[in-house]
């Protein structure tokens, strides 16, 4: 399935994360990373859950607000629903034990020029790079 | 006061990711697809946000000892990266690439209102719990 180059739009919506990640740490104190702030409201709940809560509200909300508004959002899945979901709980696996994601350690890490977000997400980026492509040319998914 | 800055901050982010085309597996994939059907938009949502958060955290780091909203920054403190680190972070690429869907993807796909959404997230909180137990069980102390 071919997708349409869409430099424009990924960078203004790279702006608005790095405007969002900035914001989160000016205000909280706190690095946007999807998988700490997810952490934090099961249970055991952190005892911050509540900010974490309405963040995840707010990154739920916006995007429904903005098709609801007009606005086009193109969405895809071309993966079945078993590897969808395995591939959803080996992400869960994997982002608990190395403590964060693409926006943690490959935003918000990098940005602070962290080694350990940096090796995260040269490894993971890797990961993903291996596995597409034996899915896709090895196994002829 | 604190939780209306974070409801607007987590909206800006999920716009920014819906926008973005980060909240689009079929987007992700293609990034990943160098071989295939190459599509490297990804490349301007990475280099976006890095740079204006390395700008942003620098005068944010340069002007205040703390946030506004709290005593002190909260920054990961850790430099060790160990075989948590790496291999969690090469199982997470996986599943990036077997799913298209990352976290900070899939939770404002949740949104748009996509049953694959769901799907992904409910296993990928699964996997999170998992995770835990694991670690609570055999491993080390509760970590991260």
């Amino acid at each position: 399935m071919i997708t349409e180059f869409t430099p424009y739009s990924s960078l203004l919506g790279g702006v608005l994360i790095g405007v969002a990640a900035t914001l989160l740490m000016a205000f909280h104190g706190r690095v946007a990373g999807m998988t700490g702030i997810l952490q934090g409201v099961l249970p055991p709940l952190s005892a911050d859950w509540q900010w974490r809560a309405v963040f995840l509200a707010g990154a739920i909300a916006a995007p429904f607000v903005f098709v609801n508004l007009g606005g086009t959002v193109d969405f895809a899945v071309p993966v079945a629903t078993l590897p969808l979901i395995a591939g959803g709980f080996v992400v869960g696996i994997g982002v608990y034990f190395g403590s964060g994601c693409t926006s943690g350690h490959g935003v918000c890490g990098m940005a602070r020029l962290s080694p350990r977000s940096i090796v995260a997400t040269l490894v993971f980026m890797a990961a993903a790079f291996v596995t597409v492509y034996v899915t896709r040319h090895v196994m002829g998914g | 006061m604190k939780l209306l800055t974070a409801f607007i901050i987590g909206s800006v982010f999920g716009l920014g990711i819906a926008i973005s085309g980060m909240a689009n597996p079929a987007k992700v994939l293609n990034f990943f697809d160098i071989a295939g059907s190459w599509d490297p938009s990804l490349l301007f949502v990475m280099g976006g946000a890095l740079v204006i958060t390395a700008i942003g955290y620098r005068l944010v780091f340069g002007q205040r000892t703390a946030p506004l909203f709290d005593k002190g920054f909260m920054v990961p403190t850790s430099t060790q990266i160990d075989r948590y680190l790496v291999v969690g972070s090469a199982v997470f690429g996986t599943g990036w690439g077997i799913s298209g869907f990352c976290p900070g993807g899939a939770i404002p796909a949740l949104g748009l209102g996509y049953v694959e959404a769901m799907q992904f997230v409910g296993a990928m909180i699964a996997g999170i719990v998992v995770g835990r137990l694991i670690n609570m069980r055999f491993l080390k102390p509760a970590a991260a």
